[in-house]
């Protein structure tokens, strides 16, 4: 590689700035030479609207920290908004997060009063979950069984489009990603009726948890996403 | 060698006690050895139930605590040479003893009785791990209403974590038959629905109950009541029989046929 070649190509878009960074090179020239380029084209960007800037680190990978590295030079410049940091490369830690959070987890046991059970990724549950009993799941939840007791589904990180489906849906609460829906409805009379195959997801419009039958739930746009997996 | 039952429900007032004397008494009634044992330390009432009270010399914290032998503090029955029991103490707490003690004294126990019956106390602390620690078996009670189920769903929960204890089996205490009629109470099928363990036996709610505990004599020694019936039934089915559920309705006493002959219903 000739020192003549540049680390770092800055290319012009209609949305914005475009950083294409060299893969191979020192991270430490990588900075140095952002710097500077940044610097020397700086009449460029003095005035008008915010920039945002798309930077491209190709087969590179980038800690958190050094984001925030990049992020911090590049918000020196006033005009400057970092949009996006794309990198082809994640580490195994990562990718085993999101592999557990994507795998379905099947179980069968009852979840009685008092018991918790909280998994990673879907989880499908062949039994009841009686009433005072908790199950929770970063993904989606399917329940072959009665869900009485309280159901959280997307749990981890907000996940709006998760979906919660029991074979009787009678639950005591529901919450999807942060929001909570409870039966108002008096327990008694809640354990005569059956419904059967039940699917209860997120609209987001209403900002409310609805519960439907799962055929006509399957024709929402993000439930019949979630159902595919299955 | 013997087996032991605990008799639990989670919640107080269910008739744990009610039903240890009587699954007792109906045990020694068959002939059998039988050691009913008061885990309700501090609390302890199997012993007025049983009409024993007065001859309470030392308790389960004295065996325990080295004061005395098993054998001393076991007080025999008066009615029957092959029913026993071992009393709890009423001065101290649960915390006087350790499962660890107390399974060692249902073990001994279990080498010289047919059957060790656990009276347990309500809850799910102290008392209630004393009295789970030697047991092979669970019988859990429960009322015919909602708090009830849930303290027994909890209960059943806690002793499917006790591996060396067998599958529980329910009992259904205290059932009215005119509020299960008009659909105020929970019916037994719904219970079991959410439970989901084997049923070993329903008892109706017999005002014969209350007069003969107060008077120390378990009903099951009065065979015309109902809830006699059931004690015996359930007795049985402990001992490997298979004895049908009791039907509850009363359409086919002789008054309701009448009445609906009349159409009264």
């Amino acid at each position: 590689m000739s020192a003549t070649q540049p680390l770092i190509t800055m290319k012009g878009r209609k949305d914005g700035l475009v950083l294409v960074m060299d893969e191979a090179c020192a991270y430490r020239d990588l900075v140095r030479e952002l710097k500077e380029k940044l610097a020397a084209n700086t009449n460029l960007y003095k005035e008008g609207p915010v920039i945002s800037v798309k930077i491209q680190a190709g087969n590179r990978y980038i800690s958190a920290a050094q984001r925030d590295q990049l992020k911090e030079i590049i918000h020196s410049f006033d005009h400057l908004k970092v949009d996006d940091i794309q990198s082809n490369v994640i580490t195994l830690e990562d990718i085993a997060k999101k592999k557990a959070q994507e795998k379905i987890v099947p179980i069968a046991r009852i979840i009685r009063s008092g018991q918790v059970l909280s998994i990673e990724g879907d989880l499908l549950l062949i039994g009841d979950v009686n009433p005072g009993g908790t199950v929770s799941a970063t993904g989606n939840i399917y329940i072959f069984g009665a869900l009485r007791g309280v159901a959280a589904a997307g749990s981890a990180d907000d996940r709006k489009s998760a979906v919660i489906v029991a074979s009787i849906m009678k639950p005591t609460q529901l919450k999807i990603g942060q929001v909570i829906s409870r039966n108002e409805n008096n327990t008694i009379d809640e354990m005569k009726e059956d419904h059967l195959l039940e699917c209860a997801y997120l609209d987001e419009k209403i900002g409310k948890i609805v519960i439907d039958r799962v055929h006509a739930a399957l024709k929402k746009r993000n439930l019949s996403f979630a159902l595919e997996k299955l | 060698m013997g087996e032991a039952i605990v008799v639990t429900s989670g919640k107080g007032g269910v008739g744990k006690t009610t039903t240890s004397a009587n699954v007792g008494t109906v045990l020694a009634l068959q002939g059998k050895k039988v050691c009913l044992v008061d885990t309700d330390i501090g609390l302890r009432n199997l012993d007025v139930v049983m009409g024993l009270e007065n001859r309470i010399i030392y308790d389960l914290v004295d065996v325990a605590q080295g004061r005395c032998k098993l054998n001393q503090a076991l007080v025999k029955d008066k009615r029957f040479e092959c029913l026993s029991m071992l009393p709890a103490a009423q001065t101290t707490d649960k915390t006087a003893i350790k499962p660890a003690e107390m399974k060692k004294m249902v073990d001994e126990l279990k080498s010289d009785f047919d059957y060790v019956i656990i009276d347990c106390p309500a809850g799910i602390e102290r008392g209630f791990r004393n009295a789970v620690a030697g047991a092979d078996h669970a019988i859990v009670v429960t009322t015919p209403e909602i708090s009830s189920v849930r303290d027994a769903d909890r209960i059943i929960g806690l002793l499917e974590q006790e591996k060396q204890i067998t599958p529980p089996r329910l009992i259904i205490n205290r059932i009215r038959q005119h509020l299960l009629k008009s659909g105020e109470m929970l019916e037994i099928d719904e219970i079991m629905n959410i439970l989901a363990i084997d049923l070993l036996g329903i008892v109706v709610d017999d005002d014969g109950v209350i007069s003969s505990s107060n008077k120390g004599e378990p009903i099951a020694l009065n065979p015309s009541s109902k809830a006699a019936q059931a004690y015996r039934n359930i007795g049985r089915r402990i001992l490997g029989e298979t004895v049908p559920l009791m039907v509850l309705d009363e359409k086919n006493s002789f008054f309701h046929r009448f009445k609906s002959l009349l159409g009264m219903r």
